[in-house]
This record gives structure tokens, C-alpha cells and sequence, in this order.
């Protein structure tokens, strides 16, 4: 018997006298709690990866389009009297390209009308006609099918990414009643009770939608009477000065209670009227500017729908039709554009415009050189990411020409002969620190110290990699000091033992050997850089620069700044560059991290 | 010649310099180099490093103090009549004026001929500093090149001379890292300064109403300027928080899974998919942010009725919070694969599941190296710029809510730096006094999580 069961004899209820649950059910438990604990953690990573994947997959879907643009292929005259072959200058290129439109429809007249169809080309357009002149002179005089970029906005269209438009071909015989300005147009069938009840149904939805805001009013109106008679009985007991400014309250209550009863009159009357047109059989329907447009490509001509019935249309004529003969079946079509027009930004008219042109095989969809070709522009359609590409490549030259002899020559002193005292110590602490330390502080640094003090250009790719240099530094360092640490003793003192001197073990062995690690690190310190914003925008990087650099001492912009310029850009059209610039710079990193993988694979040396 | 196309022929010079330092030294020795007590090539190196090594020093000299000098004697060479009674900044734009008019580019004012002729003096000043550059340099290089072949000898000890100033090169190298952490400590001291002339640091630290405008005039509208940071700091708190919220849990467990359950199948793919996601530049995390997850918040908000904002610190909170999670996951995967074998083992034999050893044996074990780790991702997370440039708002809100729009200080530095005003103003140079806060903040985060990694670590051998 040994003290601790005399003890426990004592003491009911210590640690000795419990007996462990050995029951099946506990080690049921505790293997559920394993596999929720297992699937948590897998969940974690399988979370990860679809975030990865959500990001590159919006990413590449924004991104593609704008690898496509459209153009115009225009016939253009080049007038002579319009060029001037001693000042080609001079000429107005963008009013040739707009004459070219202003023959193929002639039936636009009004100065507001004509400009929505000059607006059809990109305003870059007098440069392509210029750049052709330059090198085409002799062919002034004659006419010439040139490639025209769309508007940005024409282009979204294009791209189908403001509306969708759909076709059908009826098999009914169409007679139309003239060949402009309004007209109807009589079908032999009832091809039109399509659009006539889905145009209902929008009624109906709207006509709820006003009941409901009629139904809100009265809230409105219900709160309202009832603060009114809480104020009239404190009326009762106020006096004087009191009593005025509650009787002014109830009063003004009471005028806002009978606007809103009128307001909601007049919702429950309009949409009463909705709800009548909406279940009424047959009968027409007005398309107003909130429903999807409908059009009527008949004879060559394209007729806008304004009212429509189950076998009439009435519209007004958009392009004027060739004649007023029926056509038969099969040869017409309606056209609807499913987003309405009050939603888009290229109206009925341009897409009418449009239409013509591609049936003319005018609108033509190329690879969009200019995305790769020209610098910055505040035109989505002439913008490039060309000149910040140069920027990003004139600057990462620089800081490798800086960061790399610098940072192995510390590295290897830090490792090699510096003695082990405070100061190194300390230094190395230091090196460790700016590691960590936030990218936008050397920005700061770069402003303060490179800009003001020493008066460098601003938003130069020279200044910019000397701060990229400044926080690559510690990268490279770390990275260098953990190859030089990996190459064994043995190597160095093999050296040594042949008469070396410690510089020649250094430079004539261990570094050759230590050398893929050494790029591994630096080339994955370049990636880091490449994709650096904030510091370049601290030294002025975030300036609109059009032409593309030519030295380091030009004004430049470098990739990842461009992305976030295009990334406040209002346009619509630039949120597809944007991606598409992202989509760029993420293929630059995949190919340097691949080749920083790659190097380790095959150069690395396990010892 | 400009100063990329000197150090060009400066290396050339150089170059020739090692030949002609390699046949002399071959020359001396009479043919048989074995006499000689280092080998021919460090002599080439010795004559070489005579050539370009004074030349460069000069040339970087030149470089640096030559515009301030061509300053200074601009200023001394304009007549009083000009100078007299200008404030300081107007006497920086006739400064200006005149590079312009010498250099072509655009003036602000008609030039009379007073500044043609400073500026014509200028050009000139210019023109002959820049030919005296060219000549000092390229004279002392071949110069150098004469002295160092002279020294050539059999008995030279070209290797350890050569040596010598390798490793001082080596040294000037590596200060070059502690002038770095000076320059930044020194510039950012020097600016805040300043701003703290001008707004107290009591106010700046502890005031509670962010609104930094500073007016021309006193009646301007501008004029009530606040700087009380401290609505900025908590909504870098409240983003941070967020994104701890999100990276940690994830990060955690995915390195938990890597360590100790994934098959080499299953490691194959996610750590590569971890270090892709580590490796996307932050400026497109904010696109992403601000274009499909703020939106996305705010239509759910908007069906759940809710009021979210566009610009919600739970997107940006939340895309950040992606960014750090490859930073906490490998970090804590190094720590607890650097547990040692012999522990788990002993709790397996004594019959614990995997979950009971990782919760009770290894995470214990692996905490303190977790702290840091996770120490580490949030002076990270206070440190990002582009994702809360882009998808946080501008506007200081002192608020626990995280769907209404918050700023963070990088946003602030960000924003007052990139505009156009003048650089004296309290304004930019607060924006100095917010990086002096963030990088003091940031590096006393860091040197905490090295030193609680050291002081609770668990030496196991």
C-alpha cells in the first residue's frame, strides 16, 4: 500500500479515483471531432483556392474583350482641296472620315443628329487618315477604305455588352404604308402578339411598382395624421408661445398629409390606367423609352416601333426604305434590343446606324493593336499600355543595377567578414526591420529625400528605381545570406587549405556556387517590385503620360500605376483595358516567378 | 556628354585599363610570371580600379553638389534690383523661371532682359560645368591609368591591395542598408517637425475631427482645418480587425491541413495556389475589391435591407484579409513543421487522435512562433496602400460599423501627397506626420513579435 491509494482513501474525488471513459461512444466522438477538425482545415484551403479562382476567372472574363476592337472600314475621299500636300498638318482629317458617314446616310439632316453620327468614330480618327496621307501621298485625290476605331462606347455596344439584340424572322407578309417619316406597317398574322404581351406584362410590373409607392405615400399620410392629433392634445394643455408653435406644426403637417394624399391619388390613377391597357386583350400599346426598343428591318430600310398592336405596327422610318412593296415572308425582320433605351448609353438612332452598317460588312472586329501599341490616352478605344510597359522595363533595370551588385556585395561582407560585434548586430536587426517595413514609407523617403532634397526629375523611371531599389535591398540580402550560409564549411576550407585567400574563396568558389540561389531570390525580388504601386506614387508616377518614355530621365508611368489610373477612369469601356492590363502584368509575374522556380529546380544544389 | 554615356567610356577606359595593367605586369616579369607575386590578372584589376574608382567618385560629386552650385551662383549672379523684397517662394519662381527660359522650356512671365540675360548667364554656367565634368573625369581616368601602371612590380602585392578595397567596397555596400533605415527615420523626423509647428501634436494624436484643408487667406472657407488623427486610426483598426478576422482562421487551418494531413497530392496544388496568391500585386486586389466584391456587399446589403455602403470597410477588410492569408499559412507552416517528430509521437502513443495532438501538443508548442506569425500579418495589414486606396473610403468616419465607408492613414498619405498643393502647407506635411505614425507603429510591432518568438520559444535539443 503506498501513500498515494492510502491518500486517495482519504480523499474522495482526487485525480486517482476517476476512471477513464473507455466507452465506445466516447471514441465515436472523439473521431467525429477528428474528421469536423480534418474538414475544417480542408475547407480553409479549398476556401483559399476559390477565392484564387474567383479573382483570376473575373479577372480574364472582364479582360478579354478588350483584346478585340471594332473598327469602321469607311471609304474615305481624300480631297485635295482639303489636303494640302506642302502642310499636311494643316488638313481637318476628322471631317473627311465624317463625310464618308454623313454620304452613307443622307437622310440625316439636323446638326444634333449629325453629330450622334460623327460620333460613331473614335475622335483619334484624323490621326490614322493623317499617318496614311504621310505615307500615302501620292494618293490624294482618290478614295480609300480605311480602318476606323469605333467610339468607346459604340465599341461596348458591339461587344454586346450593353444590350442584347435579338432577331426574328416572321413568316408573315409585311406591307408597309410609305417610305418615311411615320408609317404603319400591316402583317398578314398575328406575328406581333409576342412583343404585345411581354410589353403588357412590363405595364403590369410597373403599374404594381406604382401602387406600391401609392401605398408608401399612405404611410406617409397615416404617420402623419397621427403626429397631428398627438400635437392637439398637447395643444389642450399649452400656453401661449408653446401653443403657436404647435399650432404652426399641426398646420404644416397638415398641408405636406394633403400633397401626399394628391401625389397618391395620382399613382393609384396612373397605375389603375397601366393595369387597364395590361389586361386588356388586343388592343396597342405605346412603347415608351423604358421598354426594350423594337425595330422593323423591311425593304433595305429600318423603321422604329412607337405603337404596337397584335398585326400593326405604327413607328417612325430610320433609314428610308427602298420601296413601299410588301415584302414576304422571310425577308423581313424585327429586331429587339432588350435593354431599354432610357438604360444605355448608345440610343435607338446609333443602334439603327449601326445595324445598317454591319449588313454593309463596314464594322469589322480586329485584334486591338493599339492596346499593346500606344501609350496612355483619355480615349478608352486609343489607349495602350505600351508606354508604361517601357516605363516598368526602364525602371526594373534600374533597380536591378542597383539592388543586385549592392546587395550581394553586403551580403556577403555580412556573412563573410564581418566581425561578430554589436554592430553587426545591429545592422542586421536594421536589415531585418526594413523588410517589414511598409512600402508607402519609402515612398516617403523617395519624396522627401530624392525629390526635394536632391531635386531629381519627378516621376522618373531613375527615381523610381532607386526607391524600388531601396526595398528590394533587404530581399536580396536575406536571400543572398541564406545561399552563402547553405554552402557547407567543407568547400571554404578546402579553399583555404590550398592557399586561398579569403576574397578568392569568396569570388572564386563559394559564390559560383552559391549563385542560383542568389538569382532565385533576386529575380523573385523583381517580381515583388514590378508589381509595386504605392511608393511610385508617392514620387509622382501617377501623372497622365501620353508619349511613350525614352530615357530615365523622361516622365514615365509603370504598369501597376497605369492599372489603378484606368481603375478610377469613369468610362466604361476602360474597366475591360483595366483587366486586361491586369491580365498582362500577371503573365510578366507568372513568367519570372516560373523562371525563378525553374533556375532552383535545376541549378539547386542539396548538399 | 551626359552623365549614362561618361560612365560608359569610364568603363571602356576601365576595361582597356585591366589589358594594359595584365601585359604590364607579364612586360615587368620578363616572361616568366611566376616572379611576380601576384598573378597578372590583379594587376590588370589594381590598374583598373585606378582608373574608374577616382573618375566615378568625382563624377557621382559632381553630379550631386553641380546643380546646387549652378543654383547658388545663379542667385549670386542676379542683380539686387530683381531680388530685392521677393518672399521666398516668389524668389524660387524667378529661380525657376530662369532654368526654363535657358533650358526652352515654357516661362511664367514676359522675359525681360534682365532675366534673359541671368538666364543666358545660366546657360552658359551650365554649359561649362558640364564640358569641366567631361574633362576632369575622362583626364582622371587615363591618369589613373598612368599612376597605377607605374606601380607595377614583381614584389607589388597587387592581390592584397586589390582585396583591401573590396572589402571596402563590401562596407560602403552594406551601410548603404543602415543609411537607408537613417534616411527614412531622418526624413520623416525632419518633415513631421515641421508639422508639428504648425499643429501640436497633442491635437494631432488625440483630436477627433479629421479635416485637413488649410486656407490662403483667413476668410477662406478652408480655414477651420482639423487634424485630429484619431478617427484615421480607428478605421485602420477597424479594416485591420476585419482582416484578421478573415486571413487568420484560414491561414491557420490550411497550414494546419498542409502540415499534418495533405498527401504530396494535395500539397502539390495548394501551396503553389497559395504562392500565387501571395504573389498578385496589391493594386489588383483593389480592382477586384472595388469592382466586384464592394459592389456585391452592397446588392446583398441592399436584398437583406440593409444600408451598405459603396466603399465598406467589410470589403476592403475582407480583401485584405485574402492578401495575408499566404503571409500567415507559410509563416505558421515553418513553425509548426519546426516542432520536433519526437513530441508527436509521444501523444500519439499515448492514443490521441491527430486533432487532439495538434489542439493539445503541437499548436501550444508552435503558439509562440503563431503570434508572431500573426503580429507580423497585421503590421503588414497596416502598411497596405493600393487595396484601401481603391476600394475604402476618403472621408474620416469614427465608427464600430463595418459596412459604413472608413479611411485608413495610408489612404490619407496617399491622398495628400498626390494632389497639388504646395508643399509648405500643414496639409502635405501631415501626410508626413501619419508615415512617421505608421512606421513607428509598424516597426514596433515587428521588433514584439521577433522578441516574443525569442523569449517563449521552446528549445527542444
Amino acid at each position: 500500500m503506498t501513500d498515494a491509494s492510502a491518500r486517495s482513501a482519504q480523499q474522495p474525488g482526487s485525480v486517482l479515483d476517476r476512471k477513464p471513459d473507455l466507452s465506445a461512444k466516447r471514441v465515436k466522438r472523439r473521431y467525429a471531432a477528428e474528421a469536423r477538425f480534418r474538414a475544417i482545415g480542408l475547407g480553409a484551403i479549398l476556401a483559399a483556392m476559390a477565392v484564387l479562382a474567383t479573382l483570376v476567372s473575373t479577372i480574364v472574363s472582364q479582360g478579354l474583350p478588350a483584346f478585340t476592337q471594332y473598327d469602321l472600314d469607311l471609304p474615305v475621299y481624300l480631297d485635295p482641296t482639303e489636303i494640302d500636300a506642302d502642310n499636311l498638318n494643316a488638313a481637318n482629317y476628322q471631317a473627311l472620315v465624317r463625310r464618308s458617314l454623313y454620304e452613307r446616310f443622307p437622310e440625316v439632316t439636323q446638326r444634333r443628329e449629325k453629330r450622334k453620327l460623327a460620333g460613331l468614330i473614335s475622335s483619334g480618327a484624323d490621326i490614322i487618315v493623317k499617318s496614311y496621307v504621310e505615307s500615302h501621298p501620292d494618293r490624294i485625290g482618290t478614295t480609300q477604305i480605311l480602318s476606323i476605331p469605333a467610339a468607346d462606347d459604340i465599341d461596348t455596344y458591339l461587344k454586346g455588352q450593353m444590350t442584347d439584340i435579338l432577331e426574328f424572322t416572321p413568316q408573315a407578309e409585311l406591307s408597309p404604308t410609305g417610305v418615311s417619316g411615320d408609317v404603319q406597317l400591316l402583317a398578314s398574322g398575328d406575328v406581333f402578339a409576342a412583343i404585345l404581351a411581354d410589353t403588357k406584362i412590363l405595364l403590369e410590373v410597373e403599374s404594381s411598382r406604382l401602387m406600391d409607392n401609392a401605398r408608401r405615400e399612405q404611410l406617409g399620410i397615416d404617420s402623419y395624421r397621427a403626429e397631428i392629433k398627438t400635437l392637439q392634445v398637447q395643444l389642450e394643455d399649452a400656453l401661449g408661445a408653446r401653443r403657436e408653435t404647435i399650432e404652426d406644426r399641426i398646420s404644416a403637417l397638415d398641408a405636406q398629409a394633403n400633397r401626399r394624399v394628391l401625389t397618391a391619388a395620382q399613382l393609384n390613377e396612373k397605375a389603375a390606367n397601366l393595369s387597364e391597357v395590361a389586361r386588356s386583350t388586343g388592343g396597342s400599346v405605346d412603347l415608351t423609352d423604358e421598354m426594350p426598343s423594337i425595330f422593323l428591318e423591311v425593304n433595305g430600310g429600318l423603321v422604329k416601333a412607337n405603337r404596337v398592336s397584335s398585326q400593326l405596327v405604327e413607328g417612325t422610318v430610320i433609314h428610308p426604305l427602298t420601296s413601299a412593296a410588301p415584302a414576304a415572308g422571310g425577308e423581313w425582320k424585327i429586331l429587339e434590343l432588350t435593354t431599354p433605351e432610357s438604360n444605355r448609353r448608345v440610343k435607338d438612332r446609333e443602334a439603327a446606324w449601326l445595324h445598317i452598317l454591319k449588313s454593309d460588312n463596314i464594322i469589322e472586329s480586329r485584334f486591338a493593336t493599339v492596346m499593346f501599341t500606344s501609350g496612355d490616352s483619355r480615349e478608352p478605344e486609343l489607349a495602350g499600355i505600351w508606354g508604361a510597359v517601357v516605363g516598368s522595363f526602364l525602371t526594373l533595370f534600374i533597380t536591378l543595377s542597383l539592388s543586385f551588385p549592392v546587395g550581394v556585395l553586403a551580403a556577403i561582407y555580412l556573412e563573410e567578414f564581418a566581425p561578430q560585434n554589436r554592430l553587426t548586430d545591429l545592422i542586421e536587426v536594421n536589415i531585418n526591420n526594413l523588410a517589414a517595413v511598409p512600402s508607402i514609407v519609402f515612398g516617403l523617403l523617395g519624396l522627401a529625400m530624392f525629390l526635394n532634397f536632391f531635386g531629381l526629375p519627378r516621376s522618373a523611371p531613375l527615381v523610381g528605381g532607386m526607391v524600388l531599389a531601396l526595398m528590394t535591398l533587404p530581399t536580396i540580402i536575406i536571400a543572398t545570406r541564406a545561399a552563402l550560409k547553405a554552402v557547407p564549411p567543407s568547400i571554404r576550407e578546402a579553399a583555404l587549405g590550398i592557399g586561398a585567400s579569403k576574397v578568392q574563396v569568396i569570388t572564386h568558389h563559394v559564390l559560383p556556387l552559391a549563385m542560383p540561389g542568389v538569382l532565385t531570390g533576386t529575380i523573385i525580388g523583381m517580381a515583388q517590385a514590378l508589381g509595386e504601386t504605392a511608393p511610385l506614387l508617392m514620387i509622382g508616377m501617377v501623372a497622365f503620360i501620353v508619349d511613350i518614355p525614352g530615357g530615365f530621365t523622361d516622365p514615365a508611368t509603370v504598369l501597376p500605376v497605369q492599372i489603378y489610373i484606368w481603375a478610377d477612369s469613369p468610362e466604361r469601356a476602360f474597366v475591360a483595358k483595366t483587366s486586361a492590363a491586369i491580365m498582362v502584368l500577371l503573365t510578366f509575374l507568372v513568367m519570372m516567378n516560373a523562371l525563378a522556380v525553374l533556375l532552383r529546380r535545376r541549378f539547386e544544389r542539396r548538399w | 556628354m551626359s552623365a549614362p554615356l561618361i560612365i560608359l567610356v569610364v568603363a571602356l577606359l576601365a576595361t582597356l585599363a585591366y589589358y594594359l595593367g595584365r601585359s604590364r605586369a607579364a612586360a615587368v616579369s620578363g616572361g616568366n610570371t611566376a616572379i611576380l607575386h601576384s598573378l597578372p590578372g590583379y594587376h590588370g584589376v589594381y590598374v583598373a580600379m585606378w582608373a574608374a574608382i577616382p573618375a566615378m567618385l568625382v563624377l557621382t560629386a559632381w553630379l550631386i553638389i553641380g546643380p546646387q552650385l549652378a543654383e547658388w551662383y545663379l542667385l549670386s549672379a542676379l542683380p539686387d534690383s530683381q531680388t530685392a523684397g521677393l518672399t521666398p517662394s516668389q524668389l524660387n519662381l524667378l529661380v525657376t523661371d530662369v532654368k526654363n527660359l535657358a533650358t526652352g522650356n515654357i516661362v511664367s512671365r514676359t522675359p525681360d532682359p534682365g532675366l534673359i540675360r541671368a538666364a543666358e548667364g545660366y546657360a552658359n554656367a551650365l554649359t561649362i560645368s558640364n564640358a569641366a565634368m567631361v574633362v576632369v573625369v575622362l583626364s582622371l581616368t587615363v591618369m589613373g591609368i598612368a599612376v597605377g601602371r607605374r606601380h607595377i612590380d614583381p614584389d607589388m602585392r597587387a592581390r592584397n591591395q586589390v582585396e583591401r578595397i573590396f572589402t571596402v567596397i563590401m562596407i560602403a555596400a552594406s551601410s548603404i542598408a543602415v543609411l537607408t533605415t537613417i534616411g527614412i527615420v531622418a526624413s520623416l523626423i525632419f518633415e513631421a517637425a515641421r508639422f508639428f509647428t504648425k499643429v501640436s501634436w497633442y491635437e494631432f494624436l488625440f483630436g477627433l475631427q479629421w479635416s485637413p484643408q488649410t486656407a490662403l487667406r483667413a476668410e477662406q472657407v478652408g480655414a477651420s482645418g482639423a487634424f485630429g488623427a484619431v478617427p484615421i486610426f480607428a478605421g485602420t483598426f477597424l479594416i485591420t480587425i476585419i482582416a484578421m478576422a478573415v486571413a487568420v482562421p484560414i491561414g491557420l487551418f490550411s497550414a494546419i491541413y498542409m502540415s499534418e494531413y495533405a498527401g504530396p497530392k494535395v500539397r502539390g496544388i495548394a501551396k503553389p495556389a497559395l504562392e500565387v496568391l501571395a504573389g498578385v500585386p496589391t493594386v489588383v486586389y483593389g480592382f477586384f475589391a472595388a469592382l466586384t466584391v464592394a459592389p456585391m456587399f452592397r446588392g446583398f446589403g441592399e436584398g437583406i435591407g440593409l444600408d451598405v455602403s459603396s466603399e465598406s470597410a467589410l470589403a476592403a477588410g475582407m480583401v485584405m484579409g485574402i492578401m495575408i492569408i499566404p503571409f500567415v499559412s507559410s509563416l505558421s507552416d515553418d513553425v509548426m513543421n519546426a516542432v520536433p517528430q519526437t513530441l508527436r509521437d509521444g501523444s500519439y502513443a499515448l492514443g490521441a487522435t491527430k486533432s487532439e495532438t495538434i489542439k493539445q501538443v503541437i499548436l501550444p508548442a508552435a503558439l509562440p512562433g503563431i503570434v508572431g506569425a500573426v503580429l507580423l500579418a497585421v503590421s503588414r495589414a497596416i502598411g497596405e496602400t493600393m487595396i484601401v486606396v481603391m476600394a475604402a473610403g476618403l472621408a474620416a468616419n469614427l465608427t464600430a460599423n463595418p459596412l459604413e465607408a472608413v479611411t485608413t492613414v495610408t489612404v490619407q498619405i496617399v491622398t495628400l501627397l498626390v494632389g497639388d498643393q504646395e508643399f509648405d502647407s500643414a496639409k502635405t506635411l501631415a501626410a508626413f506626420a501619419l508615415g512617421l505614425v505608421l512606421f513607428v507603429v509598424t516597426l514596433c510591432l515587428n521588433i514584439f513579435a521577433l522578441s516574443i518568438v525569442r523569449k517563449y520559444r521552446e528549445k527542444y535539443d
